[in-house]
């Protein structure tokens, strides 16, 4: 089947099989910051924002999103790199694999609301699992990240 | 001593604004179309003979390419074993590609090979296979001289002598002791005689095995493979492809999590094989499923313990019997069990005496591997609740009872094969913990207001840095036209920041910004060797080749910039920008530019280093939990670690390390648990089951260092990435027990568990 939708603003219209993931159809198309840790809607790790609110993209079949806007990593580089640059300074990207979940997460959680309390930045990635990091690193960053912006 | 300008500074990882902006870094992303996918049809069965299998009518389904069974693999020829360690591997060749004997549910049955997933599932479904069902051996307890064999074949065989016998399901069998431990224990006022039972955790890793493989420009085998041990799976290939290691190519991109897991060969050796039949790229992506059910956890393991102190509190000696379970393959069966004796009874360094002993055993359960820790974990959580219920049994605190006990810096370790203790500050870790904690002003239990229950718990870790005599770490540094470095190791980055930290101790030799020293890793063809990254060897093993040759390149600066300047090296000096002989200079990049031009000398060096010790790192961790008697939910408010690593190479990169081993452990003593069903198969096989702690089950963890400075380190450093896994469980018995009065022996300590020991 055809499916007609956005990708980080730009039209896209595609064939896909009806039972195609949004995750596998993203994937497919070269999108690989979305990536694939469980397959069972646990992990976190294929988070892309639909319409601007963050989803699981291995939760969604890929005909589902016709006419809608999906925003992956690749279209939040700026945003990205503003956010990733406080997880570098606290070597809390580690092997890397869980960040564009948490990331597009995150700037989804800012975007909603600027100036969250901790707690609340704890539950909104709450469904973002790493491994590496034991979270805490990650949260001294999203604290400075939180204070940078404040500050500005 | 000179002020550090690189090393022991907490740098961005080299990699991290890549990771971070989610560019294509992995295995999975770096495939080229058109790819064919490869998966593995699985054995339903913890223990069957294939009688038959027809693949007539999944062949026809279009898109399938190829499907190889037990009948393209001479079941005859010699076994190979997928354990990442050195020749001669000190694990049985018990493996084939194929095997008509399946031994667990998940053994591979078929490799179908095809162009999507989608008719690879449909052929899947079509597969006929006929099983010839057999009883299964799944209680390691009765795997011993059971009438079952797990491996009954002909072409079983043991590269070195560990002890086994597989005609007794027995993998391996060891023995040490020093003194007379019956006698020395018969002697104590106080003694502990426990058994205790971990099971078989799983790494967890966030990116599954995924490995790809194409035919290269030059006509050989190119995998590409989100490994730890580049070196060792050039060799094991070989092997079981039957195909000379000159043939093959390994390249490691970025690894999205190891914790050990990525040190066996399990997802590389199907496409290797399916990509040298078809000379076609083809690349497998394991499912989490498969990460849980048929790859390379934990060894479960049950330890006997007896530890006895005299009246005066001092610990006399400890006698440790363990039994491994390592499933239907004995991949690092043999090695990990060592550990749970030789890296937890040296804690305690007045004994008299000590005797470990130990067995490994095939069961008919899916085949253990490495796992951070490497039996240290499993050994320590026995080892340190013991200890734990000495104080009890003493009526003494157990941070008191360590401090009289605990090893000393100038001590002979006679459980860890003689080495002097050559750097330790373990005391002064233990002391800051109990601080850090709060442990003298808040007491071991009090009853909060709402009727839940804060306690405290404590235990202590050691591990090693790398293995003695056998780890080898190389670094090849190049000094580049325009005055730039490069430098390659073969050692694995998977997430570490290894990279970055090696490239710390180049820059700091160098005298240069680590800007100007560009880092690759790992690939076959171009690293020079090293073993891998596993058994906590990196920073301490290849950071010293690292340092070593970062020396040898800097003499050679200065030995070009000598003869530039027409005077003798030995009055030349280089500061990392400019070569000096008096008053007259040249600067890096003009040495740079005369080795290159008209030049018969390069300024490219590799260096190789092994170390015939493997100084301990430790830890002191102290838990603060808040139980719901009631309900038996357990809440960690806190977790304090203080580790003495030697010099932190990186203090933000050894943080994260410990905070994320801490986590770990905290997942292992709560919340991670394995499971069996009467017919084989693993409950917990997905993360739904699998439950690894999130953002929200502990408030707060708090790390800080009490650095030793250990002299055959490079800058001082000894490894950092095991040690910290090791405290939670023994930390968090401990805490529980003040709580609920009971004490468990089994992990994880469950809820439930915990409600029912209320009831009386």
């Amino acid at each position: 089947m055809q499916i007609n939708l956005r990708i980080n603003h730009e039209n896209i219209r595609a064939e896909i099989d009806p039972d195609m993931t949004l995750q596998k159809f993203l994937r497919s198309q070269k999108y690989f910051s979305v990536k694939c840790g469980c397959e069972t809607s646990n992990c976190g790790a294929c988070s892309i924002l639909l319409d601007g609110k963050p989803v699981l993209s291995c939760s969604v079949l890929a005909a589902r999103a016709e006419g809608h806007e999906i925003e992956t990593l690749e279209g939040l580089q700026k945003e990205a790199e503003e956010i990733g640059g406080f997880i570098a300074d606290e070597g809390a990207d580690q092997c890397g694999f869980c960040n564009p979940g948490y990331i597009i997460t995150a700037i989804a959680l800012f975007k909603e609301n600027p100036d969250p309390s901790d707690e609340e930045i704890k539950i909104w990635l709450s469904g973002n699992l790493c491994r590496c990091t034991g979270y805490e690193g990650q949260m001294r960053g999203f604290i400075k990240y939180r204070e940078w912006r404040n500050g500005r | 001593m000179k002020e550090l300008k690189s090393v022991n500074k907490g740098f961005r990882k080299k990699d991290a604004m890549q990771l971070l902006t989610g560019k294509p870094v992995y295995t999975d992303d770096l495939v080229k179309e058109p790819c064919l996918i490869v998966k593995l049809l699985r054995s339903p069965h913890a223990n069957a003979i294939v009688r038959e299998i027809d693949t007539t009518e999944a062949l026809a389904v279009e898109g399938i390419e190829a499907i190889f069974t037990y009948k393209d693999i001479d079941q005859n020829q010699e076994r190979y074993t997928i354990a990442g360690t050195s020749f001669p591997e000190y694990a049985p060749y018990d493996r084939l590609i194929i095997d008509r004997h399946v031994r667990y549910v998940g053994d591979v049955v078929a490799i179908v090979v095809g162009k999507s997933e989608k008719c690879i599932t449909k052929a899947m479904k079509l597969i006929k296979v006929d099983y010839e069902v057999l009883p299964a051996v799944l209680d390691f307890h009765t795997a011993l001289d059971n009438e079952i064999l797990v491996h009954p074949e002909d072409n079983w065989s043991a590269p070195a002598n560990f002890g086994a016998d597989v005609k007794r399901n027995l993998v391996a069998a060891n023995c040490s002791s020093h003194g007379d431990i019956d006698e020395v224990l018969s002697k104590c006022k106080y003694v502990i005689d426990r058994t205790y039972h971990t099971k078989a955790n799983q790494q967890a890793y966030m990116e599954p095995f995924t490995t790809y493989c194409e035919i290269d420009s030059y006509g050989r085998l190119h995998v590409i493979s989100s490994t730890q041990i580049v070196f060792h799976i050039r060799r094991i290939v070989a092997k079981a492809l039957g195909i000379p290691g000159s043939y093959i190519r390994v390249t490691k991109p970025r690894v999205g999590g190891g914790f050990g897991a990525k040190q066996t060969v399990v997802s590389e050796v199907y496409p290797a094989f399916v990509c040298y039949k078809l000379k076609k790229p083809c690349k497998i992506v394991y499912s989490r499923k498969e990460c849980f059910i048929a790859s390379s956890p934990r060894h479960e393991m049950e330890m006997h313990v007896r530890i006895g102190a005299d009246e005066n509190g001092i610990i006399k000696g400890i006698d440790l019997h363990t039994l491994s379970n390592t499933g239907a393959y004995g991949e690092h069966g043999p090695t990990t069990v060592d550990l749970s004796g030789h890296k937890s009874i040296p804690l305690y360094g007045k004994q008299e005496a000590f005797r470990f002993t130990s067995e490994v055993v095939y069961t008919n359960k899916q085949a253990s591997g490495a796992y951070r820790g490497f039996g240290a974990t499993q050994g320590l959580f026995a080892v340190e609740s013991a200890v734990n219920e000495l104080a009890s049994l003493m009526k003494v605190d157990p941070i008191e009872l360590r401090l009289k006990n605990i090893v000393k810096e100038g001590e002979l370790m006679p459980a860890y094969f003689n080495e002097p203790l050559t750097s330790c500050t373990l005391d002064k870790c233990l002391l800051r913990a109990r601080d850090m904690i709060g442990w003298k002003e808040k007491g071991q239990r009090r009853v909060l207001d709402n009727g839940k229950v804060r306690t405290l718990g404590v235990a202590l870790a050691m591990q090693g840095s790398g293995i003695s005599g056998l780890d080898v770490g190389s670094a090849t540094i190049k000094l580049n036209e325009g005055g730039f470095y490069s430098l390659l190791v073969g050692s694995a980055d998977m997430g570490t920041g290894s990279d970055t930290t090696l490239s710390q101790v180049a820059a700091e030799v160098l005298d240069t910004d680590i800007e100007h020293i560009h880092v690759f890793s790992a690939d076959t063809d171009i690293s020079p060797y090293d073993s891998g990254s596993y058994a906590s060897s990196t920073a301490y093993v290849t950071g010293k080749a690292v340092e070593r040759c970062a020396l040898k390149i800097r003499n050679m600066i200065i030995k070009t910039g000598a003869r530039m300047l027409q005077a003798d090296p030995s009055e030349c000096e280089f500061d990392g920008h400019k070569v000096y002989c008096g008053e007259r200079s040249v600067t890096l990049e003009e040495v740079a530019f005369t080795s290159v031009i008209g030049s018969n000398e390069a300024i490219e060096a590799t260096v190789s280093n092994s170390s015939k010790t493997s100084p301990p790192p430790f830890m002191a961790g102290a838990c603060e939990l808040e139980t719901d008697l009631q309900t038996g939910e357990v809440k960690v408010i806190e977790y304090v670690g203080v580790v003495d690593c030697g010099t932190p190479l990186n203090p933000n990169l050894t943080r994260i390390q410990t905070e994320g081993g801490i986590m770990q452990g905290i997942g292992m003593a709560l919340t991670e648990d394995v499971t069996y069903t009467d017919k084989g198969n693993v409950v917990e096989n997905s993360f739904m089951e699998y439950h690894i702690p999130t953002r929200l089950e502990v408030d707060k963890l708090w790390v800080e260092f009490e650095p030793s400075y250990e002299n055959l380190g490079p800058f001082g450093a000894k490894s950092i990435g095991e040690v910290v896994i090791n405290t939670p469980s023994p930390a968090i018995q401990e805490a529980v027990y003040q709580a609920c009065g009971k004490r468990f022996y089994e992990l994880p300590i469950k809820a439930e568990d915990i409600v029912a020991s209320q009831k009386k």
